[in-house]
C-alpha cells in the first residue's frame, strides 16, 4: 500500500520499556477498506503496535516516530484528540470481550454511551440504533437481550457485542486483536464470517492481529509478518501462502501440522524468540535459522521492495525466493 | 488381537451445579456412557469444543476421578482406590501433561530436582544414582544440564513443558494423558514439542491419550481419534480417515471450520448456527440436533447409539443420518 492514499499511516514507529526497545521502527500503510493481517507469535509486537499507534499504552512506554490517520498525528497527540478519534473513526476490540465490558453495567447501556459520545445520539434513537446493531451482529431477541449484563452472555455472544460497540462509532477502521483466540472452532468460524460481512458492507478497513495464519489467510488482503519487533515479510496474503520468502515466514508456515494428506514430520524452527533486553546484533531470527551467513550477523537487513507489492528484510533474497518451501527446510 | 492396555466400558460423570447463589442444584453430565479401548503404543486423540467433557474423561480414565458408572481397566486390572499403596505402584505406569506447565512446576526448586522427585517416591534406581538418570532425562526432551540448575520462572514455556515431559517419563510409564498440551505454545515450539511427543512415544511404546481443541495437533500425533460433542462420542475411526472423511455432521463442521492457509482443497464452509448447549440443559435425542442442519423428526426424540458406520473401516459414528445405506455426500444439501 504505498502511495499518498493510505488511510493510516505509520512511520518509524518505535517502542521502548525501561530502556529496552521491544518495536524497532515499523513502516506500514493501510489503505481504505483493505484488511491487513499481522501475524507473529507472542512477544513479536504486533499487539503493541497498534497500542502504541492508538496511545494506549502505559505512561512509562517511550513512543517514537508518526502514527498519521488521514493526516492527523495521533503519536504524542491531545487526550481530547484521542478520545475523538478512538471509538470514532478508528475501533479496536480485544482477545477476552468479557473482561472488556462493564461487568455491572447492561450491555444495552454500554453500547448507548458510544453511540451517545461518538454519533450524538439522545432519547429513543439511542435504544433504536442500539437494536439495529445487535441485529447486525446477529443477536437474536435484540430488544431483550439488551437490558442483560455480560455475564448472561457466551464467549462468542459478548464478542458480538463488542463488534456492535466497535461498530457504533461507524469507524473507518476496526483493529481486532486476537478476536477469536479465546473461542471454539465453531463460534470462532462465526465471528470471522461476521467480521467479514460487517467490513464490506461498511467499507471499512481492517486489521486483523493473530497468530493464527490459517484465519489470517481467510480474512486477509495483505499480510505483514512480524519478529521481535520487525516485520521481516509483507506481501498480498495470496502470495505470502502460496511463496513465502523469509526464513522466518517458511518455518512458521512448515510448523503448522497439516489438515489433509500424507503425515509428515513437522518442521520446527529450533530454538526461541531472542530475549528483547538482549538481542543478537544483525538479523533477530539469524540464531534460528538454516541460512545464516556472514552477512546476517553482521548488520540488520533492511526491509526492501522485492516487487511492487512485496517487501521483504533478508539478505538472502531473491534467491531464496525460487527455492520451494519443502526442498529448502529437508536439505537444513 | 494383542489386551488393550487401557479399556474404559460405560464412562459416566455427573456433577452438581448451582445456578446463584441459593439456586437449586441441577445436575450436569460431563460425560456421558462412554466406552474405548487404547492398544499398548496407541494415540487416541479426543477432540471437542469447551465444556465437551474431555478433559473429565482425561482424568476418569487416569482414575484421578472416580466415575458415577462404569469403569476403566488397567492391563486387565481395575484401577484400585486412590489413596491406597496399590494405586501408588499402578499410578507409577500412568502419567499426566498438563496444558499449564507452570502450574505443574514448583516455583521455587530447579527443574532437575522436580525431575528427580518421582524417583525418590517410587524408590526406582539407587539413590546417588537419581541425580544422573533425572540429568538424562533432560537430555532425552533436549535439554542441558545448565536448565537443569534454573528454576521454572527461568525457562520458556517450550523449554518447561518439556521439563514436566521429562518428568512424567521418569518412572518408565506405559501410558499417558495429555490434556492439551501444547495449546499454550506459540506456532514454531508447540512443532517442536509435537515432534518430541512423537518421537518419545516411538521411542518408548508408550500408549497416549492426547485431549486437545486443535485438529492438527490432533491429527498430527494420533493414530485413531474421538470425536466429543456435549458428554459424547459422536464419532471414531482412524485419524487420516475421519478428518479426510468425516461422517458426523458435528465432525464435519468442525473439519470444515478450521481455518487453511492452502488455497486449494477448501470445501465449502459449514458455520454452524447457535452454541453448544449447556450442559446442564440437555437437548432430547440426539444433543446435537438443535445446530444440526439436516436434523429429522427421529434425532429430537431418540439418541442416536455409536455404532459402526458402512465400510468397515471400523468407523464409529452416532447419528441417524449416517448408516450402512447412506453414503455421506447424500448428507450435502
Amino acid at each position: 500500500m504505498e502511495g499518498s492514499g493510505a488511510l493510516f499511516r505509520l512511520s518509524g514507529l518505535t517502542v521502548s520499556f525501561d530502556g529496552v526497545t521491544v518495536l524497532h521502527g515499523i513502516d506500514l500503510a493501510i489503505g481504505k477498506g483493505e484488511a491487513l493481517g499481522l501475524v507473529g507469535e507472542s512477544g513479536s509486537g504486533k499487539s503493541v503496535t497498534w497500542l502504541a499507534a492508538l496511545g494506549l499504552l502505559p505512561a512509562k512506554a517511550v513512543v517514537r516516530g508518526s502514527a498519521l490517520l488521514e493526516g492527523t498525528e495521533l503519536v504524542g497527540a491531545a487526550p481530547a484528540t484521542l478520545d475523538r478519534l478512538r471509538g470514532g473513526r478508528v475501533a479496536m476490540i480485544f482477545q477476552d470481550p468479557a473482561s472488556a465490558l462493564n461487568p455491572v453495567l447492561k450491555v444495552g447501556r454500554q453500547l448507548g454511551e458510544a453511540l451517545v459520545l461518538h454519533r450524538g445520539l439522545s432519547g429513543s434513537a439511542i435504544r433504536h440504533e442500539a437494536r439495529r446493531l445487535f441485529d447486525l451482529v446477529g443477536i437474536p431477541d435484540a430488544e431483550r437481550r439488551l437490558s442483560a449484563y455480560p455475564h448472561e452472555f457466551s464467549g462468542g455472544q459478548n464478542q458480538r457485542v463488542m463488534i456492535a460497540m466497535a461498530l457504533a462509532g461507524e469507524p473507518d477502521i476496526l483493529v481486532a486483536d486476537e478476536p477469536t483466540t479465546a473461542l471454539d472452532v465453531t463460534i470462532q468460524a462465526q465471528i470471522i464470517d461476521l467480521i467479514n460481512t460487517v467490513r464490506r458492507e461498511m467499507g471499512m478497513a481492517l486489521v486483523l492481529i493473530s497468530h493464527d495464519l490459517g484465519v489470517i489467510a481467510e480474512t486477509c488482503d495483505r499480510v505483514a509478518v512480524m519478529y521481535a519487533g520487525r516485520i521481516v515479510e509483507e506481501a498480498p496474503a495470496r502470495a505470502l501462502f502460496d511463496n513465502p520468502c523469509h526464513p522466518y515466514t517458511r518455518g512458521l508456515l512448515s510448523s503448522l501440522p497439516p489438515l489433509g494428506g500424507a503425515r509428515r514430520r513437522l518442521v520446527s524452527i529450533p530454538g526461541v524468540v531472542p530475549d528483547p533486553r538482549s538481542p543478537p546484533v544483525g538479523c533477530a531470527f539469524a540464531p534460528r535459522c538454516a541460512h545464516v551467513g556472514a552477512a546476517c550477523v553482521s548488520s540488520v537487513p533492511p526491509l526492501l521492495g522485492l516487487d511492487a507489492s512485496r517487501r521483504l528484510a533478508c539478505v538472502h533474497h531473491p534467491i531464496e525466493a525460487v527455492v520451494p518451501v519443502t526442498r529448502q527446510f529437508e536439505a537444513a | 488381537m494383542t489386551e488393550a492396555l487401557i479399556a474404559a466400558s460405560d464412562l459416566s460423570r455427573t456433577y452438581g451445579s448451582r445456578r446463584g447463589l441459593f439456586g437449586a442444584v441441577t445436575k450436569v453430565r460431563a460425560v456421558n456412557r462412554v466406552s474405548f479401548r487404547i492398544f499398548p503404543g496407541e494415540t487416541l486423540g479426543v477432540v471437542g469444543e469447551s465444556g465437551s467433557g474431555k478433559s473429565t474423561l482425561g482424568r476418569m480414565t487416569l482414575g484421578v476421578e472416580p466415575p458415577d458408572e462404569g469403569d476403566v481397566r488397567f492391563k486387565g486390572e481395575a484401577i484400585p482406590a486412590v489413596g491406597t499403596s496399590a494405586w501408588r505402584v499402578q499410578r507409577a505406569s500412568m502419567q499426566m501433561i498438563y496444558q499449564d506447565p507452570l502450574g505443574a512446576l514448583d516455583r521455587r526448586l530447579p527443574v532437575l530436582a522436580q525431575v528427580r522427585e518421582p524417583l525418590d517416591i517410587h524408590s526406582i534406581g539407587a539413590p546417588n544414582a537419581r541425580a544422573q538418570l533425572a540429568m538424562d532425562a533432560l537430555t532425552r526432551v533436549g535439554l542441558s544440564p545448565d536448565h537443569g540448575r534454573r528454576f521454572p520462572h527461568e525457562l520458556s514455556g517450550g523449554q518447561r513443558q518439556r521439563v514436566v515431559l521429562a518428568r512424567a517419563l521418569m518412572t518408565k510409564p506405559d501410558f499417558l494423558v495429555c490434556d492439551e498440551p501444547v495449546s499454550a505454545l506459540d506456532v514454531s515450539i508447540q512443532a517442536q514439542v509435537v515432534n518430541l511427543l512423537v518421537d518419545l512415544q516411538a521411542e518408548l511404546g508408550l500408549a497416549m491419550l492426547f485431549i486437545s481443541h486443535d485438529l492438527r495437533v490432533v491429527r498430527q500425533v494420533s493414530n485413531r481419534v474421538a470425536v466429543m460433542y456435549l458428554g459424547d462420542f459422536v464419532e471414531l475411526g482412524d485419524a487420516d480417515d475421519l478428518f479426510a472423511e468425516p461422517l458426523h455432521p458435528y465432525t464435519r463442521a468442525l473439519v470444515s471450520a478450521a481455518p487453511v492457509t492452502a488455497r486449494a482443497g477448501r470445501s465449502q464452509r459449514i458455520v454452524l448456527k447457535g452454541e453448544p448447549p449447556n450442559p446442564a440443559d440437555r437437548p432430547s435425542g440426539c444433543s446435537f440436533h438443535p445446530r444440526c442442519p439436516f436434523a429429522i423428526a427421529r434425532c429430537r426424540t431418540e439418541a442416536p447409539a455409536l455404532r459402526p458406520a458402512a465400510g468397515g473401516s471400523g468407523r464409529r459414528v452416532a447419528c441417524h443420518l449416517v448408516d450402512g445405506v447412506a453414503a455421506p455426500t447424500s448428507l450435502v444439501a
